[in-house]
């Protein structure tokens, strides 16, 4: 009788509410789960780091293991000069993070399965690296665009096509992280739903759900290792965009 | 003489020290991780995602170029057409740089 009732609708969860009566700014609980994720990590940070133990204890050496991993990302990926956007870097790996692996939490919004949150983040990349490219090198950052030893004669064909392949970074920075948690998730709610409409015919639904249900703790699996390679791959291609801006090639 | 040349000395050309050379240079932190590495998802499913999403991009920013400066010098199909061309093309380009073979240093 309730099978009728009962709708796929994946793209549901996706909808903004607002918290708090929304704090007079419209605020939604994306913001709310955006501004836990950052208390959390702060918190991480801090109360890690205030033992200031030799021999670290568990949360200082999460706290150790993330800075480094995050230090030696930068350093590796950017060389030297990678220090100094280091806390850039460690803000961006952290913040995605959160977002993805907060957003696998049931009834947790995950607010990095918004485009508009994910372009905020890729228009933020693209303009330090031009800004950095440009204090570096000056206008001769403009050479980037003219691969050196092309026939002249190509310009017209290469330099267009390069600053459509230096625009699309953004682009596609948003939309691989985008579609990756809005994939996941869609394919959460989908599965959930074939639980609930097996179950509402019976025994033989009941005994027939264990297998959606199976997916579904399979699937949570696999989005936590997407969760934290998409906020990887976020972060290393920062990196290399980085890498290309302060060494131009 | 030159058969002296050829006999194999440590550390010249050959291609296993060399191999375990970089290896080892990895290992220690001196050297960047080779590319295929450093961009993370090597999964056949995580290449064939960023094939996709580097291909669409490209063609997206290629389109929204092309139409608004035929929107802006009214020249209705002519720019969207040739950027169409160009946004392919660099969207190709964006899989070259991707699968490139490179050396171990540059990681781009």
């Amino acid at each position: 009788m309730a099978a009728e009732s009962i709708k796929i609708e994946p793209l549901e969860q996706f909808d903004l509410h607002r918290v708090l009566g929304g704090l007079g700014v419209n605020f939604t609980q994306a913001n709310l789960v955006m501004v836990i994720g950052a208390m959390l990590v702060m918190a991480l940070l801090f109360y890690g780091a205030r033992p200031r133990a030799v021999v670290p204890g568990r949360l200082q050496a999460a706290a150790e293991l993330a800075h480094d991993f995050i230090y030696r990302m930068a350093i590796d990926q950017i060389g030297p000069e990678g220090k100094r956007f280091f806390p850039f870097l460690f803000t961006l790996f952290f913040f995605v993070l959160m977002g993805n692996l907060l957003g696998l939490i049931p009834f947790v919004f995950t607010y990095t399965s918004h485009i508009a949150v994910t372009a905020a983040l890729a228009i933020m990349v693209i303009v330090l690296v031009t800004v950095v490219a440009l204090m570096e090198h000056g206008l001769n950052f403009f050479t980037y665009f003219f691969p050196a030893g092309a026939p002249v004669w190509l310009a017209p064909l290469i330099v267009p096509i390069e600053i459509i392949s230096y625009l699309s970074r953004p682009v596609s920075l948003s939309i691989r992280l985008f579609a990756n948690m809005v994939a996941g998730h869609v394919m959460f709610a989908v599965f959930a739903t074939f639980i609930v409409m097996l179950g509402s015919i019976g025994v033989i639904g009941m005994l027939g759900a264990a297998g959606p249900l199976a997916i579904n703790v399979v699937l949570m699996g696999f989005e936590l290792l997407v969760a934290a390679l998409q906020a990887y791959v976020f972060a290393i291609l920062t990196c290399i965009y980085l890498h290309d801006a302060v060494h131009l090639h | 003489m030159s058969e002296e040349r050829d006999a194999p000395r440590p550390g010249a050309k050959d291609p296993s020290f060399e191999d375990r050379l970089r290896a080892a240079r990895v290992r220690q932190g001196l050297e960047a991780k080779p590319a295929a590495q450093a961009n993370g998802d090597a999964s056949a499913l995580g290449i064939g995602v960023r094939v996709g999403v580097e291909l669409f991009s490209a063609l997206a920013v290629a389109v929204a170029i092309g139409w608004g400066l035929d929107r802006w010098l009214h020249t209705m199909p002519l720019f969207l057409i040739i950027f169409v061309l160009l946004g392919g093309a660099a969207g190709v380009a964006n899989l070259w740089r991707m699968v490139a073979p490179k050396g171990p240093t540059t990681a781009k």
